[in-house]
């Protein structure tokens, strides 16, 4: 009970640095915090890869703690996020903790150097990509700034400050001087100066308030998926693909099973052994999953035309997945696209071609769900089977007109499965003239979805499986 | 248990891939050396063509050991991928052995002799250290994966009638996947996880190089920012590392000096091979090249 001497199991072994497993415990803590499936046998292999690597080494020690921790892409953008956060921060609470602080920063050559030249060293750090440089010249221009009397001591406002007064240095200026020869700054360098530059400016306000920010969970912002239309189209292709999987070999396997199965020789001669070599069992061969028959009926009115791009896209994706697919846009009528999918590759043309052939506009440009069931049903409906599953992509907006419960029901009933995407939060439906809730009731599912992370929740709880992020 | 040498350090690991032919970034040199040390299996997933394959390959050319692949698709079951029992061998020896007592001739049946190695199996009972590559597991279903676990975590198989098939050489086990579908929590748990991507200009210049040495330094690099402009596009299938290396070969057999506009036009289909991608690339990026006559000016 002494002492660490006095102890009957001998000196201890090495541990690293005191602490570092508390630390790493609590780092795996927020990890899970934030969503990332962090076990324990995950955290004892992190263990065992940090007894391998030189924990001296933060690249080595953050690879280690990558391979065993965080296991997808999307865990390792948290990963990234978090790791820097946290170890930053330890640090931080640590110089608080022991009062450790760095002599005279707050000052440091800031009085020494003007605007304009501040400027041109960090252009020039930025150019070559030196870390250490810029970590010291963004210590720098806080200095300089705090100098003037300009820091407001809110780190994301003071941050915006610095990028404006500096801000002409990264290229505007250089047209200025006519110094055209001087390259632009790309972004993603630049973006490493503010970050160096947040963090300094972070540092401070530890230092004169010898307090940590309470720690938030990331911003929806951080983790969202990439945004740009070309990688969107890209990530609505991968739920597609997965959408694909599931939907071929969930939901039916039960349905006629026993029916049309052929034997298989070959195990049915391996079973034939227990009984001498007589076929007393016969064994099948497993029945492979069917193509799933689908039918996508998609609403390309104008109170849907923010989503109908997106949904277009879903319907493009879709048809690269499966073949038996039948497509249809609609507003008052319906119109069968399935051709226009198969024979043109590029999505612009599609959707050009769509709104100009489609057809599908009367008079009024307003959806009317109604007619639009009533003559699904008589047109296409007789080659609906039980093995077909049907998904409307629409906001369920009538416009007052008569929506027809009832004829949608009996498409259900046709129908294997039925599931109906709104482009609209959920807290919308059945208000004004959406009669989603008349609707809901005859789907296998209703769910609100405009953006790719919808999509693939959608596709997980077609799985059968939890919503994604929820 | 373990007589294949391992590493000692990662730069070790490193240089090993390395004179195998292979030039590995930081973290793919780390995940393999941690693999080793701690003797668990890499998952690698990336985009189609960064080496994700070729790495198991290389594993097994620096230490010297055998590689036994096996290939996943769609519908492969145990008896493709663990083992089989030679039925037809079984038949003509309960023929052959008409007067032996049936307990002779069951015990007999279900000896080594009458399996059949697939391979996993293989891999395991092999005597020599291996590197076994299961090649796209995401195609396969997750039952499979399920069948797997045993195999990753212990390096044994349990067959009923012979009993447990334990390594006696700790192999190295590398799967790949595409990430076309999310694999199960426990596979993954049971591996380390390396994320490749495309690499870095600099290092696709050195891979360019060490497979085409004849390629003069400013054309290889000249290529590989082609070829990065070409992946910047939103296209179906991007050019992988092996593409920019047919390409470089053939620029070489053309005996081009410069990438301009008419040499990047007849040997674009190298690295682009979809209609609608050649389309795109040769609007976007063939326009952007110097040296052809029908070029606007300035």
């Amino acid at each position: 009970m002494t002492g660490a001497a006095a102890s009957p199991y001998g000196p201890r072994a090495d541990a690293g640095p005191p602490g570092l497993a508390a630390k790493l415990l609590g780092f795996c803590e927020e990890l899970r915090s934030e969503g990332v499936a962090v076990g324990t046998s995950e955290l004892l292999d992190a263990f065992a890869a940090l007894e391998e690597v030189p924990w001296t080494s933060r690249d080595d020690f953050r690879g280690a703690l990558a391979a065993t921790l965080a296991k997808s892409q999307e865990d390792r953008r948290v990963f990234a996020l978090l790791f820097e956060r946290w170890f930053f921060r330890a640090a931080e609470a640590e110089a608080i903790e022991r009062g450790i602080g760095e002599e005279g920063r707050r000052h440091e050559g800031g009085e020494r150097l003007d605007v304009e030249e501040l400027r041109e060293r960090i252009r020039q750090a930025i150019v070559d990509g030196d870390e250490s440089a810029m970590r010291d010249l963004a210590r720098l221009a806080i200095a300089a700034f705090g100098r003037r009397g300009e820091g407001s001591g809110v780190v994301g406002v003071d941050v915006q400050r610095l990028r404006r007064t500096l801000g002409r240095s990264t290229g505007a200026q250089a047209t200025e001087d006519g110094a055209a020869e001087l390259p632009p700054i790309e972004r993603e360098p630049l973006s490493r100066f503010e970050r160096h530059l947040r963090r300094e400016l972070e540092r401070d306000l530890i230092e004169r308030t010898s307090t940590l920010p309470p720690s938030r969970p990331l911003a929806e912002l951080d983790r969202a998926l990439p945004t740009s239309p070309s990688q969107d189209l890209a990530a609505v292709h991968r739920a597609v693909s997965q959408m694909k999987r599931r939907l071929a070999t969930l939901g039916h396997e039960q349905r006629g099973r026993r029916r049309g199965r052929a034997v298989d020789v070959r195990r049915t001669m391996r079973a034939s052994r227990e009984t001498g070599g007589v076929p007393l069992r016969l064994r099948y061969r497993p029945k492979r999953p069917h193509r799933p028959e689908i039918y996508v009926l998609c609403d390309v009115s104008t109170s849907v035309t923010s989503a109908s791009v997106f949904f277009l896209s879903v319907l493009h994706a879709l048809h690269d997945s499966f073949r038996k697919l039948r497509s249809f846009v609609f507003i008052e009528r319906i119109s069968e696209v399935t051709e226009v999918f198969e024979h043109e590759r590029d999505f612009r043309t599609i959707a050009e071609r769509i709104s100009r052939e489609g057809g599908v506009a009367d008079v009024s440009g307003y959806t009317d769900y109604g007619r639009v069931w009533l003559e699904f049903l008589t047109e296409i409906s007789d080659d609906l089977d039980p093995r077909s599953t049907v998904i409307v992509l629409g906001d369920a907006r009538t416009n007052g007109r008569e929506p027809h419960a009832e004829v949608f029901a009996q498409i259900s009933e046709r129908a294997g499965r039925l599931f109906w995407l709104n482009p609209e939060p959920k807290l919308y439906w059945n208000y004004g003239d959406s009669v989603m809730a008349a609707y809901e009731r005859h789907c296998d599912g209703a769910f609100e979805c405009w953006t790719t992370r919808h999509l693939e929740s959608f596709v997980n709880v077609v799985a059968g499986g939890a919503p994604a992020g929820g | 248990m373990d007589e294949a040498p391992t590493p000692r350090s990662v730069a070790e690991t490193k240089e090993a891939l390395a004179a195998a032919g292979y030039l590995a970034d930081e973290p793919a040199a780390l995940v393999s050396f941690l693999a080793q040390r701690l003797g668990k299996p890499i998952l690698v997933e990336g985009p189609a063509g960064v080496g994700k394959t070729e790495l198991a390959k290389a594993l097994a050319r620096a230490g010297g050991r055998e590689l036994i692949r096996l290939q996943c698709y769609e519908g492969l079951d145990e008896a493709k991928a663990l083992y089989e029992w030679n039925y037809r061998k079984q038949l003509l020896r309960i023929q052959a052995g008409g007067e032996s007592g049936w307990e002779e001739v069951h015990d007999d049946i279900f000896a080594k002799e009458f399996l059949l190695e697939r391979p996993l199996l293989q891999a395991i009972s092999s005597p020599d250290p291996v590197v076994l590559l299961i090649d796209e597991i995401d195609k396969t279903d997750q039952e499979f994966e399920a069948m797997l676990l045993e195999l990753l975590s212990d390096f044994q198989i349990t067959i009923p009638e012979l009993g447990q098939v334990a390594a006696t050489t700790m192999p190295i086990v590398v799967l790949t996947s595409n990430n076309t579908r999310e694999l199960t929590e426990a596979l993954k748990r049971r591996c380390l996880y390396l994320w490749l991507d495309y690499p870095e200009l600099e290092r696709e210049m050195e891979i360019v190089r060490l497979h085409a040495p004849e390629l003069p330094e400013a054309l290889a690099r000249r290529l590989v920012e082609v070829v990065r402009m070409v992946r910047a596009l939103d296209l179906k299938k991007p050019p992988s590392i092996a593409e920019s290396i047919d390409w470089a070969r053939t620029l070489l057999l053309m005996g081009a000096e410069d990438i301009d506009r008419e040499t990047f036009e007849q040997s674009m289909s190298i690295i682009v091979k979809h209609r609608t991608d050649i389309d795109l690339v040769a609007e976007r990026v063939g326009m952007r090249l110097a040296g052809a006559p029908t070029q606007a000016p300035g």
